[in-house]
């Protein structure tokens, strides 16, 4: 390991010909926003851009650890020399030393991207004047002098006021949050550091992967580019085959096979699970009455055969999903709750949502999912249905009408519809 | 009860609520495509467009009609996490 490489107390790390990493070491760390946990502490990666005329400053640190990041940027820049303070995202990890930094170069403009505006009063108590802050466009160029920083809009990863910052001249991309990890290593670049492949496919499962049609719509921006380096914002900077970290986020974000029938039909899973087959058979129901729509490509799965991680995959990429489940001591059962909590890392907003099962004295169940699944943001158009032990001709008929609503739901062929959300049992309706 | 009647013009579907109720509390529920970001009135992503009864909505407050013009609305256009249905009838569709 070459010291030139090395991150050392007080001592800019050099990146690039004029870019320096300014960034902290947190090796302490172990659970960042309580649902990430890291074996390895983290890293607030910032850097100072140099040109002939000035230097830029993309990002800043978490507030704890200011003073390592201006003890690195004042070894590599004046206060004056800052032209320019970039914001890609204004999370308190990477947002923490702007007051100060504002304060400290009172001429620099400070870049964000519009959506980042009206979190920026919250950040800054004291307010900052209007004049000095750029939310740019597409057109918006930061001239340094031989180098300059234009802005991609990458929104929603993972905030609304996400973007990425550009430098054409090198192919730098200074990107944020994306293509970052927890993962702390003083050796700091991908080809020194140690074994990170599993915090950076960890990260994106837990940070981005909510997110996955913003992460596609980056990608788009991100791959036609000649990238050389990426900076992100959190663990190794990428200097070594960076292009690897795009494809793979590709990779991550497709991970099925392509569905055929997504251009043509609409997607409808139907999961359940069965005690003594009373459930199963009104979801063979529910399954038939919704194929007979046109234009809905119909999947039955009985959890008791499946994981909750695959089943997910195909519950991201489909339109509809259903839920069977007997109520048992007054609850849907775990396999059903398994695959529901696994869901918290899979964009289901939007989606149409259902519920139906069998039950003994008391069908709890059906409204808990249906809660569940409206906390999650489906849309829950319709109750479910709920049949005392076994269903007869009658009940099964209207498990199949059930199918055959939701699914022509899907397809918008439903026509106009009133909800009364005054009436008793408004949440049900 | 005092109540009030929205039409989400995009999906077909009209609600009775509550009169006071924020469009916010009705429109995911239904499935509308209206979106939302920080649901607090300060990001602008959940704009929508009025196409009727614009009266029957509760006036924006300072907070929305800044963020409103921040992100450049037109006459009709409110944020579905701040708008109030206060009676009446009132149409709305996403954008
Ligand atoms: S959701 Fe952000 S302003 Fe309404
Ligand atoms: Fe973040
Ligand atoms: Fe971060």
């Amino acid at each position: 390991m070459s010291l030139a490489d090395a991150v050392i107390p007080g001592r800019p790390v050099a990146v690039a010909p004029g870019v320096h990493w300014v960034g902290a070491l947190d090796p302490e760390m172990r659970q960042f926003d309580i649902i990430l946990r890291t074996a390895n502490g983290t890293s607030y990666n910032a850097y100072a851009v140099r040109g002939h005329n000035g230097v830029a400053v993309i990002d800043t640190v978490k507030e704890d650890f200011a003073g390592d990041f201006f003890a690195r940027l004042w070894a590599c820049c004046k206060p004056e020399e800052i032209r320019a303070i970039v914001l890609n995202h204004l999370e308190p990890d990477h947002s923490g030393a702007l007051p100060e930094l504002l304060a400290a170069a009172p001429q620099a403009p400070l870049y964000i991207s519009r959506p980042a505006l009206g979190m920026l009063k919250g950040l800054l108590k004291d307010g900052l004047d209007p004049e000095r802050i750029v939310a740019v466009t597409d057109d918006t160029r930061v001239e340094l002098g031989g180098r300059s920083l234009r802005f991609l809009p990458t929104p929603y990863l993972h905030w609304p006021d996400t973007q990425c910052t550009w430098v054409e001249e090198d192919g730098l991309l200074f990107s944020g949050d994306v293509f970052g990890c927890h993962f702390c290593d003083a050796r700091l670049f991908n080809d020194r550091a140690g074994d990170f492949r599993f915090s950076f496919d960890y990260y994106y499962q837990h940070i981005m992967r909510p997110f996955r049609e913003f992460v596609l719509q980056a990608l788009a921006l991100i791959e036609p580019l000649p990238i050389r380096l990426i900076a992100p914002a959190h663990g190794p900077v990428l200097r070594d085959h960076p292009q690897t970290y795009v494809r793979r986020y590709r990779q991550l974000a497709e991970p099925l096979l392509a569905n055929e029938a997504a251009g043509r039909d609409k997607t409808l899973l139907v999961f359940y699970i069965s005690a003594y087959g009373n459930t199963a058979r009104m979801a063979q129901a529910v399954r038939d009455g919704a194929e007979g729509v046109e234009g809905v490509r119909v999947s039955l799965y009985d959890l008791v055969g499946g994981e909750p991680g695959p089943f997910a995959d195909l519950i991201e990429e489909a339109d509809g999903l259903l839920f069977g489940s007997p109520t048992i001591n007054g609850d849907a059962v775990k396999p059903v709750w398994d695959l529901l909590s696994s869901l918290t890392l899979v964009k289901v907003k939007g989606k149409l949502g259902g519920a139906f099962g069998s039950y003994g004295w008391s069908g709890e169940a059906v409204g808990l999912i249906e809660d569940r699944l409206r906390g999650l943001k489906l849309r829950v158009p319709r109750s479910g249905v709920k049949v005392k032990l076994i269903p007869t001709a009658e009940e099964l008929a209207e498990c199949a009408g059930f199918g055959r609503d939701l699914a022509e739901q899907l397809v918008g062929r439903a026509g106009p519809r009133h909800i009364d959300f005054t009436a008793p049992q408004a949440l049900s309706a | 009860m005092p109540k009030a009647q929205v039409t989400f013009e995009d999906i077909e579907v009209t609600v009775t609520v509550p009169a006071g109720t924020r469009l916010i509390e009705v429109s995911e529920k239904v499935g509308a495509g209206i979106t939302y970001g920080c649901r607090e009135g300060e990001c602008g992503t959940c704009m929508m467009k009025i196409v009727g009864g614009s009266e029957n909505l509760a006036n924006p407050s300072v907070l929305e009609d800044k963020v409103l013009k921040e992100n450049f609305a037109g006459i009709g256009n409110r944020l579905a996490c701040q708008a109030q249905v206060l009676g009446g009838h009132v149409v709305v569709r996403p954008g």
